[in-house]
């Protein structure tokens, strides 16, 4: 590329990384935060306040324990309730994280470079959320290994045919690769943690953690291969994830449920309410800890934009939802889109439509795709839709199928709230450890994007 | 036997491009016992050291085929060889569906091989090693760039190496003891 067509290029859109910086001040400024920045009364604050939230998840689990799943409100004919209306809002939000860091990196988009290390930590939360929800709901979690084919005394094996098997195969494979994706990138900046570190015991527990990483032009090269090789395996394992989540719904008979618009459209939401945590993330971290210059207005317009895209995808999802209803000639299918709109619970679906479809295109405005207050708002409108999104998938699908005699109605107990509100704690509480603890973004990846790391042969 | 005291020669450098260029011209004199550090991946520079023989892919070719025929090959044998369950006469060995589970296996073990299988290829982990024994060296973790001729190279002669080392006008060199 010529000089002139560069800088027409850079012109057009702000620059992933503010220009001045060099190898040692990227360094510096992102170790810094993790190594010899004081630890402010702000996130102590925070993480007290995410502590407590944790404490009270682990109080919602310990009673459940001792009660059974009879304190949360779920009852025949709706069995599945706020746990999988849970565990499929945080296993969306994970998907986020993959994209960033696994498709992006395929589609060489260097911007992703500084947002890619937390929103990783987020996926990698986001599943440890996600996954306990199942765990509880099956009704005695102390047998939950019953899951997985292990040989045993019953001389039983799982039944490979079920939706839910695959599912159980899908998260632990997701959650592995995540953590494993995860850790491999954050090597050679444990490397760089471990030569900063003014601390004995912190330089020897990075030390540790960097496996005894050198930066070697062989290890880099096995390193470059293995990550890039990684990336073309989350990619097509991000899509499939939720893909097999929607199956356990498609694949029942279930009026609401029995579509096969299911897939795609839980993958877009996917992205979709990932794409609104990570700004709920990136935009308070990189104003408390002035990463501005890292995470620029152009990482902020560029995820609105996804966002915008992806929740396009999930309104034509809704609109061939009551297409269907209407087309397929089933009264089943057609009541269940005249229950949405006139039902008990009609209210939660017109408050659906206004989160995920109406507010959101309010990012086709360019101040609110930079402004980082408005934007913040957009994300938690998302968040809140998509969960109800899961809320009318699982609950107003079951409360009316096929017979009157079988109708029933869903009121969450308090057990319900508790648990939900104390999984975001926990995520929070998670992600305060991991700033604090982990540089929050990728030191060497950054370092890739300075004009100065160009070499010619 | 005796370990050599010495392990090489290393010579530090400001920017990726020098030590590219270094990296070539030491090669070029004939030196092959050579390696270069660097706190982010260079283009070309593996080819410029002599590495071409990549084997990470390999590994994770074959991790990926084990993964999927583990997984095809278990719920086959479980569904029906071991546990067969007669559900309407429908047939045990229901191939379809057991492609989802097929496909996690094999991206599960495709992806074990590729962490597991770089990092044994790198011989990581590994808490010591010789090139940490020079102070500077902790400056390849953050801006600068070294390049280092073993001592195992035939070519390699204390006096002559460095002088050569410094003909590429490195910004120091040290000798590294092991």
């Amino acid at each position: 590329m010529d000089e002139t067509s560069k800088v027409t290029i850079d012109a057009a859109s702000a620059p992933v990384i503010e220009p001045g910086y060099t190898f040692a001040t990227v360094t510096e400024k992102i170790s810094a935060i993790v190594l010899t920045r004081p630890t402010s009364n702000g996130w102590f604050v925070g993480f007290g306040i995410a502590f407590l939230a944790t404490m009270m998840l682990l109080y919602a689990i310990g009673y459940l324990f001792l009660r059974g799943i009879g304190i949360w409100g779920v009852t025949i004919p709706i069995g599945w309730g706020f746990a999988i209306v849970n565990f499929v809002w945080w296993i969306g939000i994970g998907h986020a994280g993959t994209l960033i860091s696994a498709i992006l990196l395929l589609l060489r988009q260097p911007w992703r470079n500084s947002i890619n290390r937390f929103a990783e930590a987020m996926t990698l939360f986001a599943v440890a959320c996600a996954g306990l929800f199942p765990l509880l709901h099956v009704g005695r979690p102390w047998l939950a290994y019953w899951l997985f084919p292990y040989p045993n005394t019953m001389r039983v094996w799982p039944q490979f045919r079920s939706p839910l098997m695959w599912d159980v195969f899908a998260v632990s494979t997701y959650g592995t690769i995540s953590a494993i994706f995860w850790f491999i990138g954050l090597i050679p900046d444990l490397g760089t943690l471990r030569d900063r570190a003014t601390n004995r015991a912190a330089a020897i527990i990075y030390g540790i953690l960097s496996m005894g990483w050198r930066g070697s032009a062989r290890h880099w090269a096995r390193y470059e291969t293995a990550y890039l090789l990684l990336a073309g395996l989350a990619t097509p394992l991000v899509l499939s994830v939720h893909t097999v989540v929607s199956f356990d719904f498609a694949i029942g008979i279930v009026p609401g449920w029995h579509t096969t618009i299911f897939p795609p459209y839980f993958v877009a939401g996917a992205i979709y309410s990932g794409f609104a945590m990570v700004l709920m993330l990136a935009i308070p971290i990189r104003k408390i800890y002035g990463l501005e210059d890292f995470i620029t207005e152009r990482h902020l317009q560029n995820s609105a934009k996804v966002m915008l895209a992806t929740g396009l995808i999930v309104a034509y999802g809704y609109g061939i939802e009551a297409f269907m209803g209407w087309y397929s000639g089933d009264r089943y299918d057609a009541f269940t889109v005249w229950n949405r709109l006139h039902g008990p619970y009609a209210f939660l679906y017109y408050s659906l439509l206004t989160c995920n479809i109406f507010i959101p295109q309010v990012l086709w405005i360019r101040k609110f795709r930079t402004s980082p207050v408005l934007l913040f708002a957009v994300s938690f409108v998302i968040l809140v839709g998509m969960w109800l999104e899961r809320f009318i998938i699982v609950v107003v699908s079951l409360h009316r199928d096929f017979l009157n005699s079988s109708w029933g109605m869903y009121y969450p107990t308090r057990w319900d709230f508790m648990t939900f509100f104390g999984t975001i704690g926990m995520f929070l509480m998670l992600m305060f450890l991991f700033l604090r603890v982990l540089p929050s973004i990728s030191i060497f990846e950054m370092r890739t994007l300075l004009p100065e790391a160009e070499v010619k042969e | 036997m005796k370990r050599d005291p010495i392990y090489g020669m290393m010579a530090e450098f400001d920017s990726a491009q020098a030590l590219l260029d270094a990296a070539h011209k030491t090669y070029q004199s004939g030196y092959r016992k050579i390696d270069a550090y660097s706190p982010f991946p260079i283009e070309g520079l593996a080819d410029e050291i002599g590495f071409h023989h990549n084997s990470v892919p390999l590994v994770v070719l074959i991790g990926g085929i084990i993964g999927g025929c583990t997984g095809y090959l278990m719920q086959w044998w479980m569904s029906a060889v071991d546990y067969p369950l007669n559900i309407g006469g429908r047939p045990t060995h229901s191939w379809p569906s057991f492609i989802v589970i097929t496909f996690e296996m094999t991206i599960l073990f495709a992806g074990l091989s590729a962490v597991f299988g770089m990092l044994a290829l790198n011989g990581l982990p590994m808490p010591y090693h010789p090139v940490f024994n020079v102070s500077r060296f902790a400056m390849a973790s953050r801006d600068r760039f070294f390049l280092i001729v073993f001592s195992s190279d035939p070519k390699y002669n204390a006096p002559q190496t460095r002088s050569f080392l410094e003909t590429l006008q490195p910004r120091s060199i040290s000798e590294v003891p092991s």
